[in-house]
This record gives C-alpha cells, sequence and structure tokens, in this order.
C-alpha cells in the first residue's frame, strides 16, 4: 500500500485527511466507463477518501438493459429524487484477483450503502483482505460522500469530456 | 432545506452546471432561463469559431469596437487589466488580433453567478463554467460551498476540497492540459507554452480573475508562477508539475476543507 503511494507524493501533500485503502482500489479496479448516474456516487466519494471511487463506479448500472449482471431496483432507475432510496447492482467486473461486483444504494441524493456483493476469495490471502478492506471500504465511501462536493473545478472541458466528468455525475444526482 | 434549483446548459463548447439554493423556485428558474440565454448571447458575440461574431469581425477590421455590443469593450478592458496585473502572461490577443477568448468564460460564469444571487431569498450560488467555479453565500445556514479540485493525473478523483468556509465569494479556477492538451499559448511566443506544470488551481474572490490568473501562471511556469500568484493580493493557489510536485500558496490552507 505504501508503496503505492509513493507515486502520489501531491496527495501526501493534500489530503491531510484522507486515508486511503490502495489495496481497495486495486482490489475494485472495476470498469472505468461508468454511467453517470452511477458514477456519482463514485466519484464523488473517491474525491474525499481517494481509495472509494471505484466502489460507486462498480460498473454501469443499465437499467432496462438485458446484460446479465447489471440490474437496477427501487425506483427503477430513476434519478433518487427527494428521499426516495435507490439502489444500483454494478456489472461484475472481472479484475486480475476475479470478479467484482458492488452494490450501492443512494438516498436523497447521499451514498447510504455500499455492499460487494462478490468479490474474490479463492485463497486465504483473499479472505484476509477482503475482511479488512470490504469494511473499509465501505467506510471510506460514506465518509467521502459526506464531504458533500459541490462543485468540480479541472481542467475545461469539452461537452463530450464533461459527459465523463465527475462535474456530471454530480449534475445528474442532484438534478 | 437541501436541494435547490439545479440545471446544466451546453455552450461555448463546454457545459455550465448551477445550483442555486434558496429564493422561489419559480423565480429562480425564470432567472435562471435569462442567464442561460445570455450566456449564450455571449457566445454569439465573443465566439471565434463564428466567422459572423462580433468578435471575429472586430479580429478582422470590420467592425470597430465602438460598434460591437457594449460588452465586447468591456470585456476587453478587463483582459487589458488581466494581461497588465500578469505582466503580459496573460493575453487577449492571439496573433496580434484582439481573442478574449481566455477570459470571456469566467468572467461570464461570475456574472451569470451574480445575478441569480440577486433573485429575491436565493442565499447560495454556485456556477461551473466548465470547470472554472463562482460560490456565492452559502448552500445551507451553517455549511460553505465545498468544491472538489480535480486530479489531473487520476481521472474521477480530487486532489483537494476547497471550502468557502465563511467567505461570501470564492472563485476557483484551473487551468490545465487534462481535458484539452496543450491548448494554454504563451504570449511572448504565440506557441504552446512551455512549463513544468500540470495544472495550476486559483482561489480568489472573483472568476473573472481566478481564471486569468490560473491561465498567466501556467504558462509562466512552476517556480515564477508560484511566486508571482503569491504577490496578488487575496489569491491562494495551488501547482501540480508534471513530475509530481506539489506548490502551493502560503494561505491556501484556510482554504482547504
Amino acid at each position: 500500500m505504501h508503496a503505492l503511494r509513493k507515486n502520489r507524493p501531491l496527495r501526501r501533500v493534500v489530503l491531510a485527511s484522507a486515508t486511503t485503502v490502495s489495496a481497495v482500489v486495486l482490489l475494485l479496479s472495476l470498469k472505468p466507463h461508468s454511467s453517470p448516474g452511477l458514477a456519482l456516487g463514485a466519484s464523488a466519494q473517491g474525491s474525499g477518501g481517494g481509495a472509494s471511487a471505484p466502489a460507486a463506479s462498480g460498473g454501469s448500472p443499465t437499467p432496462g438493459s438485458s446484460a446479465a449482471s447489471g440490474s437496477s431496483s427501487a425506483s427503477g432507475g430513476a434519478p433518487a429524487a427527494g428521499g426516495a432510496a435507490k439502489t444500483v447492482t454494478g456489472e461484475t467486473a472481472q479484475t486480475r484477483w476475479g470478479p467484482v461486483q458492488v452494490r450501492v444504494t443512494v438516498t436523497g441524493g447521499r451514498l447510504t450503502e455500499v455492499t460487494a456483493i462478490q468479490y474474490p476469495t479463492e485463497n486465504p490471502r483473499d479472505q484476509e483482505i477482503n475482511s479488512y478492506a470490504l469494511p473499509q471500504l465501505r467506510r471510506e465511501a460514506l465518509a467521502a460522500q459526506s464531504a458533500r462536493i459541490d462543485m468540480v473545478s479541472g481542467a475545461t472541458y469539452t461537452s463530450t469530456g464533461y459527459q465523463q466528468s465527475l462535474q456530471s455525475a454530480l449534475d445528474q444526482v442532484h438534478g | 432545506m437541501g436541494e435547490g434549483v439545479r440545471h446544466a446548459e451546453e455552450v461555448m463548447g463546454t457545459v455550465f452546471s448551477f445550483d442555486v439554493r434558496g429564493g422561489e423556485a419559480g423565480a429562480v428558474r425564470a432567472a435562471l432561463g435569462q442567464v442561460v440565454a445570455e450566456l449564450h448571447e455571449v457566445d454569439t458575440v465573443f465566439s471565434t469559431y463564428r466567422a459572423d461574431s462580433a468578435v471575429s469581425r472586430l479580429a478582422r477590421g470590420e467592425l470597430p469596437v465602438e460598434r460591437c455590443p457594449a460588452e465586447v469593450a468591456r470585456v476587453l478592458g478587463l483582459a487589458a487589466e488581466a494581461e497588465r496585473v500578469s505582466e503580459g502572461w496573460f493575453s487577449a490577443r492571439h496573433r496580434g488580433v484582439p481573442d478574449p477568448t481566455g477570459i470571456v468564460k469566467g468572467w461570464s460564469a461570475e456574472r451569470a453567478a451574480r445575478r441569480l444571487a440577486e433573485v429575491a431569498g436565493v442565499r447560495g450560488v454556485s456556477v461551473n463554467g466548465g470547470g472554472d467555479v463562482q460560490s456565492l453565500g452559502a448552500p445551507e445556514p451553517g455549511r460553505p460551498w465545498r468544491v472538489g479540485i480535480a486530479d489531473p493525473l487520476r481521472p474521477g478523483g480530487l486532489i483537494a476540497v476547497v471550502s468557502t468556509a465563511g467567505a461570501g465569494e470564492l472563485a476557483v479556477a484551473t487551468s490545465g492540459t487534462a481535458e484539452r492538451g496543450a491548448h494554454i499559448t504563451d504570449p511572448r511566443t504565440g506557441r504552446p507554452a512551455v512549463t513544468d506544470l500540470v495544472a495550476v488551481t486559483v482561489v480568489a474572490p472573483r472568476l473573472t480573475w481566478a481564471d486569468c490568473w490560473a491561465t498567466a501562471a501556467f504558462a509562466r511556469g512552476s517556480r515564477a508562477g508560484l511566486g508571482w500568484l503569491e504577490s496578488l493580493p487575496d489569491t491562494e493557489a495551488l501547482l501540480l508539475t508534471a513530475d509530481g510536485e506539489v506548490l502551493h500558496t502560503a494561505g491556501l490552507a484556510t482554504y482547504i476543507a
């Protein structure tokens, strides 16, 4: 974990409050192309804590899609409005350690639950990591979400770049 | 409490995001409609991509400044001020002809935020013009606006969170190569700026200036850029170099959430 952090000296400086679990990041390196709706939870959390971003980006929610691995329940894919809870299950992502799948619940625009419903358990080391990393992941995700970012500043995006941006995710979840 | 009026609008080749808290929703939406229409007007007047825009005609010498819409002279005046303060590192000319592109977006986003803040009952406004944010007031009583600074090396991640923390107005502007490559020109050479920086974020009360200073500092490079930013009143900054070094002004910590 520390070896990884060394590649990012800048974060040591700025992220005084963020405790990052790089192992979790690696473990849950899910597909980069997540739908904005879900990425919202993802990125917004990742923002604060760093480690948890991939959790929510757990694949596209693809409501209505026939993809075997993606499904959306509760309010059926509609943006979570008001206090309505929305639970989305990400697609299964194949990582070098095995399949990972995450389910998140957004209530009133805030991430309220993160559950890994599928994760590597092949060997004792996996289990050891999971017993530590999965609860940590959840804690990180929720803590970061509670950081409540309103806007994101970054190099000017094009209209196309916006679609992939954290700002877009924020707009979608609150819009 | 909770959610205000939010909107995202594609304009000026990017997307503007709005978050308005307080006020009567109908009045806020009406004001938002006006503000958005104004942004499209600004785009029509200032676009260098439209051959028939006032600024394009100005650049070709077909239209004198006096006959352009009044905003053109105003923005060119602001740009001249930015050029002076930045010791020439911000420029509103391209190949010798007027090109206020570098100031228009920040200026118009700030103007939009101020117009929305005038709506009765509004307690907080935040406008994001394609990555440059102007925040006014507060989203909720007792909670400041919180603006994440995107990590250029880790898409979707943030390197820091800036909070308005008591300031009535705060702008966060970032210049960098993460989204559109090397598009910042060195005014001295007319070529892409040779810089050791990946991104510069400037935190200041007004987005019009924060945006210009971020651009100027980026072109200037880390050492000279930081020294210059440190000399500006009410201005803090965070600079990321290509080799992963983080530099910042002494007072930035005040705003780090």
